[in-house]
C-alpha cells in the first residue's frame, strides 16, 4: 500500500488557489453540460431519436415534447451558465456579501416557473383529454390479449360482437383465448394466431386489451401508444394510425424471464388490403 | 473508529456496548453509514453486472461465469438472473444504501449533535433500530442462493408477477424474503423517524427555536414525517402481499388468470390496488432521498461560501411543500397504468406544481453562491456538482410529469435516466459531501482532499457520461428492464449508445473505489481537525471531534441566533457561531433569530 504523506499536504481548510479550482469547475460546467448537452442532443436527433411519427395522437405528442425540451433546455443552459458564472466569480472574491433575503427576487423566482408551468399543464391536459376521447362511431374494434410472452389479436366477426371467454376453458393449442363454444356471438370471431395485427391507414382504432396472466404494456413506438394489460379488466385505447407499413408491439411492463422478446408485429394497410385479409381468415369456431 | 473522552462517559461500558450494541446516537449513525457503504458496494456491482449485458451483449465474460455459476450460462448472464440483478440493484441502492445512509447514517449522528442535545430521545429503540438493518441485508442477499434465485419482478414488484409463484423464477422463495426482509428494514425505519420526531420536537437546547434550527435539521425532520407517514402504507402492502402469495388471499390478484395452462386459484383481487399502495410510499420515499440532502448541501454551501443561506424562510417552507405535495403525485407513475384519465389530470396538476418549490430552492442556492467567497472543498464540490445533477434531472421530470409525453416515456430508459440524475445521483452527492463535511467531526481526522477532489471529478464527469446519453436511449424507444435489445428494430441503432454508457458506468464505478480507499486511509492517517475546522456556526462545531459521550461537556451549549451568520459586516471573524451572544458579536438584520426569543426547556 503507497504511503500517502499528509504532512506536504496543503492545509484542507484553505485548499490551494481557489481562483484555479473555480476555473476548472465553471470551464466543466460549461464544456461538458452546456456546450456538450446542447451539441449532444443536436447530434443524436439524426441517430437517437424518436422513430418517425405514424399516428395521430403521436403528432400532438410530439408537438408538446418538442414544447416541452425547448422550456426545459432554455432553463438547462440558462441555470448552468449561472451557476458557471457564480463559481467563477466565488473563486476571485475576498470576501463574501451579507445577503440573504429579497423578498421581490425570490416572489418572481417562485412566481415564473409556476406560470409556465402552469401553461404546460393546461396544453397536457388538452392533449391529454382528446387521446382518451370515446372511440368514433367509425373505429376498427380488435381486442389484443397478452400473455407471457406474445400476443393474440381477435376481430369480432361479421356480428360486430366478440364472443364470450371463459379463462377455464383456455388451452395454448386448441383454443388460447379460452372462446366459449355455446356462445354463438363467437361462432365468428377472427383469432390471428402468431400472426400480425392488421389496422386500416387513418381509420381510427379502438383496441381492446386484455391479458391472460401478469401486467404487460401494449407500446407500439411510433404510434406513440402504450397502454398497460391489466389482468381481470379490458382496458380501451383509441388511436388513428396514419402511415401504412408494418410496426412492432414491444412489451414494455416487465412480465418475466421473457419480456424482452415479447414482440408482436402490427401491419397498416389500405380498407381494401384489410377487407381482402380478413376475407382469407378462418373463423375461430372452437 | 471514534475515540471518546473518558472525562465525560458517566459510566463504564465495555467495548460491546460501546461500539457494537451502542446506544450512542453518534456510534449508530456511524454503524449506519458504514453498513450502507457495504450495500452500495453490492450495488454498484450489480449495476455493472447489468451494463455488462446492455453493452456488451455478445461478449463473454469467464470471471462473472466462475463467480455466478448458477446465473450464467456459456459465460453470459442468463434472463432470469439479469432481472434479479436488476431488482435487487433497485432494491438496494433506494432501502439500503440511501435511505439508511441518509436518515439512518446522517440523522442518527447530526440530529442531537445540531439541536444540542446529549442523545436520542429514544436511545434503546435507537439502537434495536440499527440492530433491524443487518438481519434484513442478510435475509435479502440469501434470496440469491434459494431456489429460483432472487426476485425478478423489479424493485416495485407489480404483482401478479410477484404474487403468483409459478409465474417467473424469482416469484418463488425469493420474493418472499424479499419482502420479509422489506418488512424488517421498514420497521427500523419507523423506530428511527419516531426518534427523529419526537427528539426535534422535544429535546432543542435553550434558544434553539424551529426557525433557528439548520435547513439540515429541517430536512431530516421532515423526512422522518415523511416516513412515518408513508412507510406503514408500504408495510401494509408488503404483509397483504405475503398473504396473497402463502395464505390464499386475493388482494392483488383477480380471477381468471391461467399461468402455464393452469387456472391460478384466486378471486377478486385487483393488480392496481398494489401500485396505488406502493406509490403512496414511492413517490414520498424518493423525497426521503432528496430532502436530507437538499439540507446537507444548503448547510455545506453556506459555510464553504462564507456567505449565509440566501431565503432561509423559503427554504423552509418549500422543503414543507415539498413533503406535502409529495403524498399527492403517486399517480404519475401510473399514467398507463389502467387508472381512469381524469384521475391522470388531477396528478399531472399535482406533480408540476411540486417543481414550483423545487425551483425555489434551485434559485435559492444560486443566489447563496452570488457574491460567495468559495472555498473550494472536497465538500464544496460536491455541493455544486448537487445542484446541477438536481436541475438535470429535475428537467427531465417536467416531460415525464405530463401525461401526454409519459405516454411515449413511460417504462422507457427515459425514466431511467430522469431518476438517476435527480434522485440517484443527487442524493449520492449529498451522501459524499456530507461525509467529506463531517469526516473531521466523526473521526477527528480530515479526508484527504487530493484524493477528495479526484473522487469527485472522476463522479461528476462519470455521472454526466453514464446518464446523460440514457437520456436518447429513451428517446429511441428503448424500454426499461429488457434483457437484449438485439430483437425490436426500432432499437437496432443503440449498440453504439450502450455500450458508451458501459464504459462510462464502469470508470465511474472503479472511481468510487478511490472514496472507499480515501475513507480508510483517514481514519488511520488523516491530517488532526480541530473542533471547528471548517469555521462553521451550527453547535456540532462547538464541540471536540470526535465529540464525546453526552456530545456537550457539563453544559448544554445556549443558541442565541440563526446558524448562517456568515460574514456578518463589523464582525471580527467571517463566521459567528450560534452559541455567541448579541453582547459579543453583532446581530444579523435576520429577522427569525431576535434575543427576545422565549428561552426553551
Amino acid at each position: 500500500m503507497p504511503r500517502w504523506n499528509f504532512t506536504t499536504m496543503a492545509d484542507p481548510i484553505t485548499p490551494p488557489d481557489p481562483r484555479r479550482t473555480a476555473r476548472q469547475l465553471s470551464l466543466v460546467i460549461l464544456l461538458m453540460i452546456v456546450v456538450g448537452g446542447v451539441a449532444m442532443t443536436l447530434a443524436a436527433r439524426s441517430r437517437w431519436w424518436l422513430p418517425p411519427v405514424a399516428s395521430t395522437q403521436g403528432i400532438e405528442i410530439d408537438r408538446l415534447f418538442y414544447t416541452t425540451l425547448v422550456v426545459t433546455g432554455i432553463a438547462f443552459v440558462l441555470v448552468h451558465l449561472v451557476l458557471a458564472l457564480f463559481v467563477w466569480m466565488g473563486g476571485r472574491r475576498q470576501t463574501a456579501a451579507y445577503w440573504h433575503d429579497n423578498r421581490t427576487l425570490e416572489l418572481t423566482y417562485t412566481l415564473t416557473p409556476a406560470a409556465i408551468l402552469l401553461t404546460l399543464v393546461s396544453m397536457g391536459a388538452v392533449v391529454w383529454g382528446r387521446i382518451h376521447a370515446p372511440p368514433p362511431e367509425n373505429a376498427l374494434v380488435v381486442e389484443v390479449r397478452a400473455e407471457q410472452f406474445g400476443w393474440f389479436f381477435r376481430y369480432p366477426g361479421a356480428d360486430g360482437t366478440f364472443g364470450r371467454v371463459e379463462p377455464a376453458l383456455i388451452n395454448a393449442r386448441r383454443n388460447p383465448l379460452g372462446l366459449d363454444p355455446a356462445d354463438p356471438a363467437g361462432q365468428d370471431d377472427i383469432v390471428a394466431r402468431g400472426g400480425d395485427l392488421h389496422l386500416v391507414v387513418n381509420r381510427p382504432v379502438h383496441v381492446r386489451l386484455r391479458s391472460k396472466d401478469v401486467l404487460h404494456s401494449f407500446f407500439v413506438p411510433q404510434f406513440r401508444v402504450k397502454q398497460d394489460a391489466v389482468p381481470g379488466v379490458t382496458i380501451p385505447v383509441v388511436f388513428t394510425p396514419t402511415r401504412a407499413g408494418n410496426f412492432e408491439i414491444a412489451c414494455a411492463e416487465l412480465c418475466g424471464v421473457g419480456h424482452y422478446i415479447m414482440r408482436g408485429k402490427i401491419t397498416v394497410e389500405s380498407q381494401a388490403a384489410f377487407d381482402a385479409w380478413l376475407a382469407g381468415q378462418q373463423p375461430a369456431a372452437p | 473508529m471514534a475515540v471518546t473522552h473518558d472525562a465525560h462517559v458517566e459510566h463504564k461500558q465495555s467495548w460491546i456496548t460501546r461500539y457494537i450494541f451502542s446506544q450512542d446516537h453518534k456510534i449508530i449513525g456511524i454503524q449506519y453509514l458504514f453498513t450502507s457503504l457495504f450495500m452500495a458496494l453490492v450495488g454498484g456491482f450489480l449495476a455493472m453486472l447489468i451494463r455488462m449485458q446492455l453493452g456488451f451483449p455478445m461478449a463473454k465474460f469467464y470471471w462473472a461465469q466462475w463467480l455466478f455459476p448458477g446465473g450464467f450460462a456459456n459465460n453470459q448472464i442468463k434472463p432470469d438472473f439479469y432481472l434479479a440483478v436488476v431488482t435487487m440493484h433497485g432494491t438496494i441502492m433506494i432501502f439500503f444504501v440511501l435511505t439508511t445512509a441518509l436518515s439512518g447514517g446522517f440523522g442518527n449522528f447530526l440530529i442531537p449533535l445540531q439541536i444540542g442535545a446529549r442523545d436520542m430521545a429514544f436511545p434503546f429503540l435507537n439502537m434495536l433500530s440499527y440492530w433491524l438493518y443487518p438481519p434484513a441485508i442478510v435475509i435479502l442477499l440469501t434470496s440469491f442462493f434459494v431456489t429460483g434465485g432472487a426476485p425478478g419482478g423489479g424493485w416495485t414488484a407489480y404483482p401478479p408477477l410477484s404474487a403468483l409463484p409459478n409465474a417467473a423464477p424469482g416469484s418463488g422463495t425469493g420474493q418472499t424474503l424479499w419482502l420479509i426482509s422489506l418488512a424488517i428494514l421498514i420497521i427500523a425505519f419507523l423506530f428511527g423517524s419516531l426518534n427523529y420526531i419526537t427528539t426535534i420536537l422535544q429535546l432543542r437546547t435553550r434558544g434553539m427555536s424551529l426557525m433557528r434550527m439548520p435547513l439540515t435539521i429541517w430536512g431530516l425532520f421532515v423526512t422522518a414525517v415523511l416516513m412515518l407517514l408513508s412507510f406503514p402504507v408500504l408495510f401494509a402492502a408488503a404483509i397483504m402481499l405475503l398473504f396473497d402469495r402463502s395464505a390464499g388471499t386475493s388482494f392483488f390478484v383477480p380471477s381468471g388468470l391461467v399461468i402455464g395452462n393452469q387456472l391460478v386459484q384466486h378471486s377478486g383481487g385487483n393488480p392496481l390496488l398494489w401500485q396505488h399502495l406502493f406509490w403512496f410510499l414511492g413517490h414520498p420515499e424518493v423525497y426521503v432521498l432528496i430532502l436530507p440532502p437538499m439540507g446537507i448541501v444548503s448547510e455545506i454551501m453556506s459555510t464553504h461560501a462564507r456567505k449565509p443561506i440566501f431565503g432561509y424562510p423559503f427554504m423552509v417552507a418549500s422543503i414543507v411543500a415539498i413533503a406535502f405535495l409529495s403524498f399527492l403525485v403517486w399517480g404519475h407513475h401510473m399514467y398507463t397504468s389502467g387508472m381512469h384519465p381524469l384521475v391522470g389530470t388531477a396528478f399531472m396538476t399535482t406533480t408540476l406544481a411540486i417543481a414550483v418549490p423545487s425551483a425555489v430552492k434551485t434559485f435559492n442556492w444560486l443566489a447563496t453562491l452570488w457574491r460567495a467567497k468559495i472555498r473550494f472543498t472536497t465538500a464544496m464540490l460536491f455541493a455544486v456538482g448537487f445542484v446541477s445533477l438536481f436541475v438535470t434531472g429535475g428537467l427531465t421530470g417536467i416531460f415525464l410529469g405530463s401525461p401526454p409525453i409519459d405516454i411515449y416515456f413511460q417504462d422507457t430508459f427515459f425514466v431511467v435516466a430522469h431518476f438517476h440524475f435527480v434522485m440517484a445521483s443527487a442524493s449520492l452527492f449529498g451522501v459524499f459531501g456530507g461525509t467529506y463535511h463531517w469526516f473531521p467531526k466523526m473521526f477527528g481526522r480530515f479526508m484527504d482532499e487530493r484524493l477528495g477532489r479526484w473522487h469527485f471529478w472522476l463522479t461528476f464527469v462519470g455521472i454526466y457520461a453514464t446518464f446523460f446519453p440514457m437520456h436518447f436511449a429513451g428517446i429511441a424507444g428503448m424500454m426499461r428492464r429488457i434483457y437484449s435489445t438485439q430483437l425490436y428494430e426500432h432499437l437496432q441503432g443503440l449498440a453504439a449508445i450502450n455500450a458508451f454508457v458501459s464504459v462510462a458506468a464502469f470508470a465511474l464505478g472503479v472511481g468510487q473505489l478511490i472514496f472507499v480507499y480515501n475513507l480508510f486511509l483517514s481514519l488511520w492517517r488523516g491530517r488532526r481537525a480541530g473542533p471547528n475546522p471548517w469555521g462553521s456556526n451550527t453547535l456540532e462545531w462547538q464541540t471536540d471531534s470526535p465529540p464525546p459521550h453526552g456530545n456537550f461537556g457539563e453544559h448544554l451549549p445556549e443558541v442565541h441566533r440563526w446558524p448562517y451568520d456568515y460574514s456578518v459586516p463589523g464582525a471580527s471573524e467571517d463566521f459567528i457561531p450560534q452559541t455567541v451572544s448579541a453582547s459579543r458579536a453583532p446581530l444579523p438584520i435576520h429577522g427569525g433569530s431576535s434575543e427576545e426569543d422565549p428561552p426553551r426547556t
